[in-house]
């Protein structure tokens, strides 16, 4: 009989990378089925394309560069139905498959892949797009009126002097022009719920994020509630800014990067150029996420008092 | 009120419910094998050879150096054998055997009566006599830890009844069927050194655990009982102190240093014992579970060897994998069956082939559990990338030596990276550059 000897701990929690990434594409779930219930087969189309093309992207590349293939941890899976997600349903098959090869290669695997990239890959490859094609970013679908087929194309309800006014429960449900996965803020909500109570995330980043959203909206004089209800912020706040891999890990610098986001999300909406600032809210964020680790670092347990003499 | 420490991880104690309900049995072998280091220190020098007749309880070595503790005759009978063997990772160790006479013969004890009335000063030198260290796993020498500098002052006692790690119930046996020697044995503590409270800290998974010591306490001097939340590691000393005090203990210094010492609760018995029936630390509670066939709580004397253990236990189901010493957070894996428990052994646990699979290490990706499991608010995944490197003043820089190796981040990492086992060789590596010797 042969009896191993290995190092403590002998025991691992179940969660793993793969049930992890599991969870989130799970969460996804309502946003996805939202998105296709009001978008219908655009939306399909689109989320089929990003989704699959990621997938096999990241095969393929970790083939040929004959590194481990881990496409099984579903990581690939993950960025490609989120960045489908935060796509118009309009898109151009062609554009999607570029931003999705976009952003396995060149954000993900060109800079050592999972783990080591410092920008979000779907993110990226969404603000890429916004930069190449901005016309087809920011033309979204009104299904607000009667029937789909005389949807008009028109801008978000963020893009300035043409906004139209939306009642706050038709901007809950997402029957509003926007991208695929953004707009039904409760299938958005469900998927957070989700991922908080089977811990897949902690509650800072997503809730702090909102907070920050909301309070900032009243500080530059919008409509809070309004404010927070439209646009990519809820579901950037749940599915981008949580990304493990570009968000910092100790919890105050969690703190700082959350209410980052949601200011300068609030700011760029206010006074940027873009009628949409969560993208470049939170790849900004992401990029100072090295530094909010290592200027704001966890307490550490006895330090930072003197050894006190005793008094005897 | 209930208390508990920063971070840490939620386990699953399913492990223990096989062994918490099952009284104390004692088992007696035929054969030991004392080991000569079985506390922090200098091993003991044998003072018998091949041949000698032993009475139980009688000195066997003799201690050495400033940490040094005597070793007792755990059964009576023959001397076989003085010789080295291999033992837990480390370097070879002497171990008297003993053979087993079945004749019961006792040396001559020196009861000191109760502890309520014994001459506090003759208490410490009691506890050095009887050979006690530190029950819980770590093994520090009792009488060491109780004699204070002329500086230091304690103003409370903790003892450690949490016993936070998996499959472990020895602690939990103890508590149930022992209370009063518990509360006897921190009494002596207390008196020895004028110390007025004396708190029994035991976590909520344990009810009948806290109850028991509640009325074993109830109208001794000074003595309470705090309920702390289940969580790992609770039972580490700096998370104890942490829970039960506030106060945290300075980053390489001892608890001492801010008037606190902690005590497991199988030391408190111990010492109960030294005092009050001149008993020295001959035999000790030890839980052995998991891939047994008849998981049970028992009475050895020191020195019993881990096979003879396992075949009166009627032996393994299935194929064990491997069997570790402590819990499944913090265990030492065995080389092989002929090893000997000792005082510090409060659980054997065996682990079936599937359990002892080894993980394969994925990359980091970043998810921050690590972080947020660390007890001691360290970047694991951080000390992980220099450790890999062999870079050992970034790793130092990265605060590795207040690691206290309790697993936390190991457990939760969902890349099954090995972290906590790699802080470990780090730490190694440090102390010894530190001792003087050349650069590892
Ligand atoms: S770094 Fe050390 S103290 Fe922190 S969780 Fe890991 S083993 Fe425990
Ligand atoms: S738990 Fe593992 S994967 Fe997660 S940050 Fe820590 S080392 Fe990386």
């Amino acid at each position: 009989m042969s009896i191993r000897l290995s190092s403590a701990p002998h025991i691992r929690t179940g969660a793993s990378t793969q049930s992890l990434m599991l969870n989130v594409v799970i969460a996804l779930m309502p946003c996805v089925a939202a998105g296709v219930y009001l978008f219908e087969m655009n939306a399909l189309a689109v989320l089929c394309m990003s989704t699959g093309t990621a997938v096999l992207m990241e095969y393929l590349w970790q083939k040929l560069m004959k590194i481990p293939v881990r496409v099984g941890d579903c990581s690939a899976l993950v960025t490609g139905i989120i960045l489908g997600l935060t796509l118009p349903p309009t898109l151009p098959w062609w554009a999607t498959m570029v931003a999705s090869a976009f952003a396995i290669i060149i954000v993900k695997q060109l800079f050592g892949g999972i783990g080591d990239n410092f920008l979000n890959p779907a993110l990226t490859a969404r603000a890429v797009l916004l930069a190449s094609w901005p016309a087809h970013m920011t033309t979204f679908v009104d299904i607000s009126r009667e029937h789909v087929a005389d949807a008009v194309s028109m801008a978000t309800p963020l893009s300035g002097e043409n906004a139209v006014e939306y009642t706050w429960m038709q901007l809950f449900q997402g029957a509003i022009p926007g991208s695929i996965g953004e707009t039904c803020k409760a299938a958005i909500l469900v998927g957070l719920a989700y991922l908080l109570i089977t811990k897949t995330i902690s509650w800072r980043i997503p809730v702090i994020t909102m907070l920050s959203a909301f309070v900032s909206a009243f500080i530059l004089g919008m409509d809070p509630v309004e404010s927070v209800l439209t646009g990519g912020i809820l579901f950037g706040a749940v599915f981008m800014a949580t990304d493990y891999t570009t968000s910092p890990m100790n919890a105050s610098a969690q703190y700082a990067y959350s209410v980052g986001i949601g200011f300068l999300t609030m700011l760029i909406r206010r006074f940027g150029a873009y009628p949409e600032g969560v993208t470049y809210a939170i790849l900004l964020m992401n990029i100072l996420t090295p530094l909010l680790d290592k200027y704001l670092p966890n307490k550490i347990y006895g330090h930072g008092k003197k050894k006190e003499a005793n008094q005897a | 009120m209930k208390f508990t420490f920063k971070r840490g991880v939620h386990l699953s104690y399913g492990g223990k419910s096989a062994t918490s309900v099952l009284p104390v049995r004692e088992y007696v072998t035929d054969y030991v094998k004392i080991p000569m280091s079985m506390h922090i220190g200098a091993p003991s020098e044998p003072c018998v050879k091949k041949g000698d007749l032993v009475k139980i309880g009688q000195v066997i070595a003799t201690p050495v150096g400033p940490l040094g503790l005597p070793v007792h005759a755990s059964v009576s009978g023959e001397v076989t054998a003085v010789e080295k063997i291999p033992y837990l990772m480390k370097d070879p160790v002497t171990v008297v055997s003993i053979k087993n006479d079945f004749k019961e013969e006792w040396v001559d004890l020196n009861p000191l009566g109760s502890v309520e009335s014994v001459d506090p000063s003759m208490i410490i030198p009691a506890i050095r006599d009887a050979g006690i260290c530190g029950m819980g796993g770590a093994s520090f020498p009792t009488h060491v830890k109780l004699s204070l500098k002329p500086n230091q002052k304690c103003d409370v006692i903790i003892v450690n009844g949490a016993e936070c790690e998996t499959h472990l119930t020895a602690d939990h046996r103890l508590m149930l069927e022992y209370p009063r020697r518990i509360v006897d044995g921190l009494r002596a503590a207390m008196r020895a050194l004028n110390v007025e409270n004396g708190v029994i800290a035991i976590e909520d998974n344990k009810p009948d655990a806290i109850e028991a010591m509640k009325r074993a306490a109830s109208g001794r001097d000074g003595v309470s009982v705090c309920e702390l939340r289940t969580k790992y590691p609770q039972g580490g000393e700096k998370q104890l102190i942490e829970a039960v005090t506030k106060k945290q203990v300075p980053s390489g210094g001892l608890p001492i240093d801010i008037g606190v010492i902690v005590l497991n609760v199988g030391t408190c018995a111990a010492i109960a014992d030294a005092i009050i029936d001149g008993m020295p630390l001959i035999k000790r509670i030890t839980t052995i579970t998991g891939c047994v066939r008849h998981p049970a709580n028992l009475m050895l004397p020191v020195g019993t060897i881990v096979e003879d253990i396992i075949g009166f236990l009627g032996g393994f189901p299935e194929e064990p994998g491997k069997i570790t010493f402590g819990g499944a957070m913090t265990g030492l894996c065995i080389p092989n069956m002929q090893i000997p428990m000792m005082k510090s052994t409060n659980g054997i646990v065996v682990f079936n082939e599937r359990e002892a699979m080894s993980m394969e290490e994925g990359p980091c990706i970043r998810c921050a559990k690590c972080v947020h499991a660390c007890p001691i608010g360290l970047n694991p995944y951080r000390i992980k990338v220099e450790a890999d490197a062999d870079r050992l003043d970034a790793a130092k820089k990265l605060n590795v030596m207040d690691c206290m190796l309790c697993g936390c981040c190991s457990y939760v990492c969902p890349s099954r990276r090995w972290l906590s086992a790699s802080f470990k060789i780090v730490k190694e590596k440090l102390i010894r550059q530190a001792k003087g010797g050349q650069k590892a």
